[in-house]
């Protein structure tokens, strides 16, 4: 269980969330949403232990995140960033491969293991032809994909996807939100910032809303996704569109 | 079809160049040894190597040339390591032991030696001083005070580095002309006070062994430190470590050969155009290319023209720049 106790988050000058309790069980696929600003990234990298929170705590398993080693932590919780340096002179192989860095026992060079991993991890990203290409000269929506392989290879118990689907085409975005629902399947934890409604009502069985005024509601997603609350969230009308399997909204000025 | 046989294309001049960096090791202190201002003929030459042939011979070989060549193959080893570690540290491909302001530190110390006229051991001596008071300003006010801020600790080491450039300005200005070659030439880079190889060699012993297994946690630096964290690496110990290890490697060169520039910028950036960029591979043969680019100078700049001697910075970056503007010509 990835849990939040009383979470405060601040940045100087507003408060993001207060008193946050949400729970993180097995096989549960959330999603968070909320407009620009209102402190996805920051909650998820509270979450990751990345960020201390302003008050309150993260537990995984009931232990505290601030307590344990960083290796430690790496093997539970993985976390896909929105942004990253870009000064990686490698392979894109050798990109994935440090996803294994938590796993390893020797601290030298990757084991034999780092490698089979990551070359399995690629070919289930589409990326299998570019493992020899540097990473650098993949394109944005390669990048990303190559981000999925690295935490497919550090294969965390808690998957926390900071816009998992930015950069990527419609085909890959559907690619890539079936593994995630695949990770979840198979008992992974997931909790993924999403800009689309519509992705979050096909996968999700949870969401988590962040308004901007430091107010939050999370719940099943067939409550707390409705028109009333989406319209309130993003600050604009919506319209119901057509019949579907999950309910589907659009913009309407 | 294509992509499997440039992809092993690509595997095989990339063991041809670490193969061509490790034998230009040996082979650079074996020209060290080999050439200089007085010819040794080849068979005394050999024979001297054994520990025989003539005395003047054992004496040319084994008490000039060996330890110069030595203290050049540790000081250019030393200050490609610094060079490779500062760059993923500031995450800064421009990053160089000249960046911490340590260089300037010791400039400062050695031309204050010369100005006095002190001693020829108290330059070095000096230099040392002058390059840990660096080092140790940068850590209190970088590091200590604002945490790792990459971009203060990058702006402090200039500002560190523009103020001792000023007072080794004032310092040449107050000189005689007598004392300018000598202050010019440490400034440059230099060599031929080198005769005690030892201190450089078991700093570079003790940096290598500090570097190495860091190898992996500095791939994942490259990625930046929150990235580092997320897969698991202790972020502010390790950039601790190679902090210091940097700044040992600095200070330990800068003190025997003078800031000698440029080879921390060139060796690391040529090895990661030439293939090599994970740490594990890139630190050692980061040593061994730099130990032998500025051996092979430091050869080449007081045997070239003889009895005349280049400063070996002036030779190193002759050498290094052109090696620089192919790679980076011929790779994408």
């Amino acid at each position: 269980m990835l849990a939040a106790r009383g979470l405060r988050l601040t940045v100087p000058g507003r408060t993001l969330v207060e008193g946050l309790d949400v729970a993180l069980a097995p096989g549960q696929c959330w999603a968070l949403l909320g407009p620009n600003g209102a402190g996805k990234t920051s909650l998820l990298h509270a979450l990751a232990g990345l960020r201390d929170p302003d008050a309150g705590a993260v537990t995984l398993d009931d232990a505290p995140l601030a307590g344990l080693a960083r290796r430690a932590v790496a093997r539970h919780v993985g976390i896909l960033l929105q942004d990253e340096s870009e000064s990686f002179w490698g392979s894109t192989l050798e990109y994935a491969m440090l996803g294994r860095y938590a796993h390893q026992a020797g601290m030298f060079a990757p084991d034999a293991a780092a490698e089979s991993a990551a070359r399995a991890a690629l070919a289930e990203v589409d990326l299998a032809p570019h493992a020899a290409q540097p990473y650098r000269t993949l394109s944005g929506g390669e990048r990303q994909r190559a981000r999925l392989a690295q935490l497919l290879v550090q294969s965390p118990e808690w998957w926390l996807l900071d816009e998992p689907l930015a950069h990527l085409d419609l085909g890959h975005q559907l690619a890539a939100m079936e593994l995630v629902a695949r990770l979840a399947r198979s008992g992974r934890g997931v909790i993924m910032a999403l800009h689309e409604p519509l992705w979050a009502a096909r996968y999700c069985g949870h969401a988590l809303l962040l308004y901007d005024s430091g107010r939050f509601r999370h719940g099943p997603a067939q409550e707390v996704l409705t028109q009333d609350h989406l319209e309130a969230l993003y600050g604009c009308r919506l319209a119901p569109a057509a019949e579907s399997a999950a309910p589907l909204f659009i913009p309407i000025r | 079809m294509a992509d499997h046989l440039a992809a092993r294309l690509g595997h095989a001049l990339r063991r041809l160049a670490a193969t061509a960096v490790i034998l230009a090791a040996p082979l650079s202190l074996a020209a060290g040894l080999w050439f200089g201002s007085v010819h040794v003929p080849a068979a005394d030459w050999f024979a001297a190597l054994a520990g025989g042939g003539s005395e003047a011979g054992r004496e040319i070989v084994w008490s000039l040339r060996a330890p110069r060549t030595a203290s050049a193959f540790a000081c250019g080893a030393l200050l490609a390591l610094a060079g490779a570690l500062l760059q993923v540290l500031l995450r800064n491909p421009l990053a160089d032991p000249s960046i911490l302001g340590v260089s300037g530190g010791a400039s400062v110390g050695a031309l204050t030696a010369i100005l006095l006229g002190l001693p020829a051991w108290a330059v070095p001596g000096l230099a040392f001083g002058g390059a840990c008071a660096a080092a140790g300003v940068l850590l209190v006010l970088a590091v200590r005070l604002t945490g790792w801020n990459v971009h203060r600790v990058l702006l402090t080491g200039v500002a560190i580095g523009a103020g001792c450039g000023a007072v080794v300005s004032m310092l040449l200005a107050l000189a005689s002309a007598g004392q300018i070659q000598g202050m010019l030439f440490w400034l440059l880079g230099d060599l031929s006070g080198a005769t005690r190889p030892a201190a450089p060699w078991i700093a570079l012993v003790a940096v290598a062994v500090a570097a190495q297994p860091l190898a992996l946690r500095l791939d994942a630096l490259t990625l930046g430190p929150v990235k580092a964290r997320s897969l698991g690496v202790a972020v502010g110990a390790t950039q601790a470590l190679a902090f210091l290890a940097a700044t040992v490697a600095t200070v330990a060169a800068v003190m025997v050969a003078g800031p000698i520039g440029f080879v921390g910028l060139v060796v690391p950036h040529a090895l990661r155009l030439a293939g090599f960029s994970d740490h594990a591979r890139l630190l050692p043969l980061a040593g061994l290319g730099g130990g032998a680019l500025v051996a092979a100078a430091d050869t080449l700049a007081r045997s070239a023209a003889a009895p005349l001697e280049f400063p070996v910075g002036a030779v190193t970056a002759l050498v290094g720049v052109p090696v620089l503007l192919a790679l980076l010509a011929r790779t994408r």
